[in-house]
């Protein structure tokens, strides 16, 4: 098929969109859907934004009985979680690896599937976080069918602590 | 410890003394562990802001780097300083790393010194990436103190530029563009 001098600009800029679209990994003019290691992995669906999870953690348990905490879990390193994490956050270890991804099934083994489980990283921009993309894989796999990843676009600290919502620290 | 409260009932005259000594023991633990709770919630919130750091003093620290030689900020005073923090699983560090070996081989000889500290939770991953990365300058295993002595070092990579008079000049957060940082360092670097 030949394409006109208009056609081969329309289709050159659809190819450099591709290229430039997150989570498209362009090479010699291919592109390829983002790794199950990944962050960009992770459906937006199953987002959850740091403003959200920190209402749902300020809202009182008696006032709103019906509103269920979750639980979260820490699946990045523990130096940072040392110096600062969301409040009752558990640390499990990074997802990436073998050891952070046993503690996780372990921890959530015995849990029902329907348990609201919410994980976070934040050790590195969103796109570059090799932590939470296979901890999510894996709880899916697990069959569990409640769980949020928090969107934290640049690190922890900017995204959350940053931005004053609260923090524990285990140091 | 157990703390054994006296019964509200006793007619002994000493009874209402002995309540408010263990009143008092009670509200003391009770105290003590509010304290410490609070001081664990708070010390995250109250690590310094990192852009507080600029044009402060580089907080001093001594380590072993990942070959157990001493490794003491101080030490390198009349050198500029590049201090990144890095971790094995960080995309983004491993970019920087062999531009800062670069650096530390065109540079060094100018007087630029180039620390990494690793904040990994396993020394033998690091030890591993630095072997592989060949890197030209010491590397040493960071921890939780560290990174809140430097404003918390809570997403890498991480980086701060130290003037020859150990004074904090720029910090750099996440993905930078190398260049940028290359000519600050040169103009560090041309400061006497």
């Amino acid at each position: 098929m030949r394409l006109g001098r208009s056609g081969r600009a329309g289709a050159f800029a659809a190819l450099m969109l591709l290229c430039v679209a997150p989570g498209r990994m362009c090479a010699a003019g291919q592109w390829a859907a983002p790794p199950s290691s990944s962050a960009l992995s992770v459906p937006t669906s199953v987002l959850l934004q740091p403003e959200e999870l920190n209402r749902l953690l300020q809202t009182p348990g008696a006032e709103k009985p019906l509103i269920e905490k979750p639980l979260i879990l820490q699946v990045g390193s523990r130096v940072l979680y040392a110096q600062a994490h969301i409040p009752h956050a558990e640390y499990v270890g990074p997802g990436s690896q073998d050891a952070g991804a046993q503690i996780l099934r372990n921890r959530v083994a015995s849990l029902p599937r329907k348990t609201f489980i919410v994980l976070y990283c934040g050790c590195c921009p969103w796109n570059r976080c090799p932590n939470v993309g296979p901890a999510y894989r894996l709880l899916l796999d697990m069959g569990f069918t409640r769980v949020k990843v928090l969107y934290l676009a640049d690190n922890f600290g900017a995204d959350w602590v940053n931005k004053g919502f609260p923090v524990e620290s285990a140091h | 410890m157990h703390t054994r409260v006296p019964r509200a009932a006793s007619n002994s005259p000493c009874a209402a003394p002995k309540l408010t000594r263990a009143a008092i023991a009670i509200y003391n633990v009770l105290l003590v562990a509010c304290l410490a709770a609070s001081i664990a919630v708070a010390t995250a919130q109250s690590a310094p802001p990192a852009e507080n750091l600029l044009n402060k003093q580089a907080p001093d620290f001594t380590r072993h780097d990942l070959d157990g030689h001493a490794l003491h900020l101080n030490a390198f005073r009349g050198k500029v300083v590049l201090l990144n923090f890095w971790a094995t699983w960080c995309a983004p560090c491993q970019v920087e790393m062999p531009v800062f070996s670069a650096w530390q081989r065109q540079y060094g000889p100018q007087g630029l010194a180039i620390i990494g500290i690793s904040m990994d939770d396993d020394a033998a991953a690091a030890r591993q990436l630095v072997q592989r990365l060949k890197l030209d300058y010491p590397n040493a295993m960071g921890d939780a103190r560290l990174g809140l002595r430097y404003g918390g070092v809570l997403g890498l990579p991480l980086s701060f530029l130290i003037d020859r008079n150990s004074v904090v000049r720029a910090r750099f957060q996440g993905e930078t563009d190398v260049k940028v940082m290359e000519n600050q360092v040169r103009a560090l670097l041309a400061e006497r």
